[in-house]
């Protein structure tokens, strides 16, 4: 008998090409993500050595940070130029790095482009059991299918372009679960909230989290993924849900899945994955999901959580005195006073997109409040991102499209938008907004720009209304 | 890469907590494709703040950071270590990093130095007024008070950076087990 191991042990035991003396094994990569921002430097480094792309067909290369999500092509179906010229330079320098070192390119215009941890999931590029790399932190994301996936920084990105390997070091595992059933109005953002606030923003340094229990298992996918996504806002490198049939049935059919006889074969594979009953985690963290209500944030630190219906905190009622700082620094970013009702907070701009909350599901629930109703005046700024082409395409179908603009949001192309502002989406100085990405840090949305984290629903409330709101006030009485 | 044996000079004694990416370099500076001039942006928040160590003449082009907990917390940006190796730095001691960080800053020949926080506070002190010394051939941290602080170092990393080791070089030497676990997986999981 084999001990028993968790989902994360049986990946990582899969993919050891070698184990060295101290611990530290050179681990096999078998998917491996490439956008603009953190490859550059990458190709650079293999060009300069005079390297190769050890397994381009291994590897999937897709442009997001940097695109306006504006129009794309003009009247006449030529490509429009980028305003921005750094922009423009980093984007072309994906798009000759491509092709020159034979990698896979999914380029600005196509239909399948779109946020890399939008793209890899739908293309079925993600696949249970894989490990997954991507010189981005949210790689995280792709747990939700049962990959190991980690964000890398440039260098490992550049070691993985020439080797398909990395160095690592095995780490901790910490199970997260959150049992019982989600409340009236709580979402999947809601219990990655509820999460980060409990274990804290460096809670889960050191650990690779699996995510269970029963709310986790009544999830759809794309729930999974917002949930999955945020394991590095809580300090893990990554998070993980055991693939289950809800994952084999998103997946079939994917373009980059496997079929036929081969899909039969993974399929058995995947099936062992699991953790097993008897295995044993470093830590276990416990939620109960009576306990977790629609949540925003109040801070600049992705643990500052309090549920809609409370108030922003006073720093002196932490304990830690540090943390009192922190919240002090933070409440005087933020342009908040302790004691402030969290409703009463108006915002001047909504961001619903990033790759935390852009897929279908996601539009689904923020149509479903916007419809039929319209942004309030002070709202200056209501922005809609599908996370990909083929997202926005499906919202379309849907008439989603139509809800959003008759409401008065804006329907723009696929790409990380006003998640971070590398691109024209920002937030201005000084303003605020609900946002349904991931990162409420100082200057993330742009220069001094205030964010709140909420979910696709809170913030289509948050439009409507002109200030944070439960989102329960207006979906009517629980039943 | 460059061997570094040991660092010394003068350290920003800044020891604030949680220092994310964006705090080390904004979002804004990363859309250069090359690895250089990144230390101009480094800290920019902080350096808007009045009194800061960054902007202080008494400090410039320190080679140490002392910072506090969960340094380089955040998106798993390079930038922030290029950035600190394009404004100097050569060290940083913190009680702990993001275990992304620490990763890029060993890989830009940055050593990152975990010592417990009463070391750091007493280190803050010191480093106001005079320069420190990381070791790393004797693992260690002093002062010119006769303080000494010991610190762990995973022994692979500290060997690449005594001696200046390519990593993705020595990989390469690997290469025939690479191939050999390739082959196992071609016939194994073909699906991949
Ligand atoms: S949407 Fe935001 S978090 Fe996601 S990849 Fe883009 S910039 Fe990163």
């Amino acid at each position: 008998m084999t001990q028993p191991r968790t989902l994360y042990d049986k990946i990582w035991d899969a993919h050891v090409v070698e184990k060295r003396d101290d611990g530290t094994c050179l681990i096999y990569i078998d998917r491996h993500l490439v956008h603009e921002v953190t490859s550059p430097q990458a190709f650079e480094g293999l060009r300069a050595a005079g390297r190769k792309v050890r397994r381009p067909d291994l590897t999937l290369a897709v442009p997001d940070h940097n695109l306006p999500t504006t129009a794309r092509l003009d009247a006449a179906g030529h490509r429009l130029p980028i305003a921005d010229p750094e922009s423009a330079q980093q984007l072309a320098a994906l798009e000759a790095n491509a092709p020159a070192f034979g990698i896979r390119y999914i380029d600005a215009v196509a239909p399948e482009q779109g946020i890399v941890h939008v793209v890899g999931p739908e293309q079925g590029f993600t696949l249970p059991g894989t490990t997954l790399v991507c010189g981005d932190s949210h790689t995280a994301a792709h747990g939700a299918l049962g990959a190991l996936a980690f964000g890398i920084g440039t260098s490992e990105v550049e070691h993985v372009l020439a080797t398909q390997t990395l160095l690592l070091k095995q780490s901790k595992t910490m199970e997260v679960r959150v049992d019982g059933t989600l409340g009236f109005g709580v979402g999947p953002k809601d219990v990655i909230l509820a999460i980060i606030g409990k274990i804290g923003a460096a809670g889960g340094t050191g650990y690779v989290i699996e995510y269970t229990g029963s709310v986790i298992r009544d999830m759809s996918i794309e729930g999974r993924l917002t949930v999955s996504n945020m394991a590095i806002e809580g300090g893990a490198r990554s998070g993980l849900i055991a693939p289950d049939e809800k994952t084999f049935a998103y997946l079939n059919g994917r373009p980059m899945a496997p079929s036929g006889e081969a899909w039969e074969k993974a399929l058995a594979w995947w099936k062992t994955l699991p953790t097993d009953a008897q295995a044993v985690y470093d830590r276990v963290v416990t939620l109960d999901a009576t306990d977790i209500s629609p949540s925003l944030t109040w801070g600049t630190s992705p643990e500052d959580v309090v549920p809609i219906t409370g108030v922003v905190p006073d720093p002196e009622s932490f304990a830690d005195p540090s943390k009192q700082a922190a919240a002090r620094k933070s409440l005087d970013y933020m342009g908040l006073t302790p004691g402030t009702r969290m409703q009463d907070v108006e915002v001047q701009n909504i961001f619903i997109g990033s790759c935390t909350n852009s897929r279908i599901e996601d539009l689904r629930q923020a149509a479903a409040i916007a419809r039929g109703r319209h942004v309030a005046g002070n709202v200056r700024q209501a922005l809609v991102v599908p996370g990909s082409g083929l997202v926005k395409r499906q919202a379309e179908a849907e008439g989603l499209d139509r809800i959003f603009i008759e409401a008065g949001f804006e329907w723009r192309e696929p790409g990380c938008s006003m998640c971070l502002a590398m691109n024209p989406d920002k937030v201005p100085a000084g303003e605020r907004c609900a946002s349904t990405s991931n990162r409420n840090f100082v200057g993330r949305q742009g220069p001094g720009a205030r964010t709140h984290l909420v979910s696709p629903a809170m913030a289509a409330a948050a439009a409507v209304t002109g200030r944070l709101t439960d989102v329960r006030d207006l979906l009517g009485e629980a039943a | 890469m460059t061997p570094v044996t040991s660092v010394e000079g003068k350290a920003y004694p800044f020891g604030r907590k949680n220092v994310d990416t964006d705090v080390i370099i904004p979002a804004h500076y990363l859309k250069t494709i090359t690895r250089a001039g990144l230390g101009r942006g480094a800290f920019e928040t902080v350096r808007a703040e009045p009194g800061n160590v960054f902007e202080d003449p008494a400090y410039a082009g320190a080679p140490i950071l002392i910072a506090g907990d969960n340094f380089g917390c955040g998106s798993s940006r390079e930038h922030a270590a290029w950035a600190l190796g394009d404004m100097g730095v050569k060290a940083v001691i913190a009680p702990s990093y993001s275990d992304i960080f620490s990763g890029n800053a060993f890989k830009n020949g940055i050593v990152a130095v975990v010592l417990p926080q009463e070391a750091i506070d007493r280190l803050l002190e010191v480093a106001k007024d005079n320069p420190i010394t990381v070791d790393l051939e004797s693992m260690s941290v002093t002062t010119p008070f006769q303080d000494r602080f010991s610190f762990e170092m995973d022994p692979f990393r500290r060997d690449c950076l005594i001696n200046g080791l390519d990593e993705i070089g020595l990989t390469m030497a690997r290469e025939e087990k690479i191939g050999a676990y390739e082959a196992v997986m071609a016939a194994e999981r073909a699906w991949l």
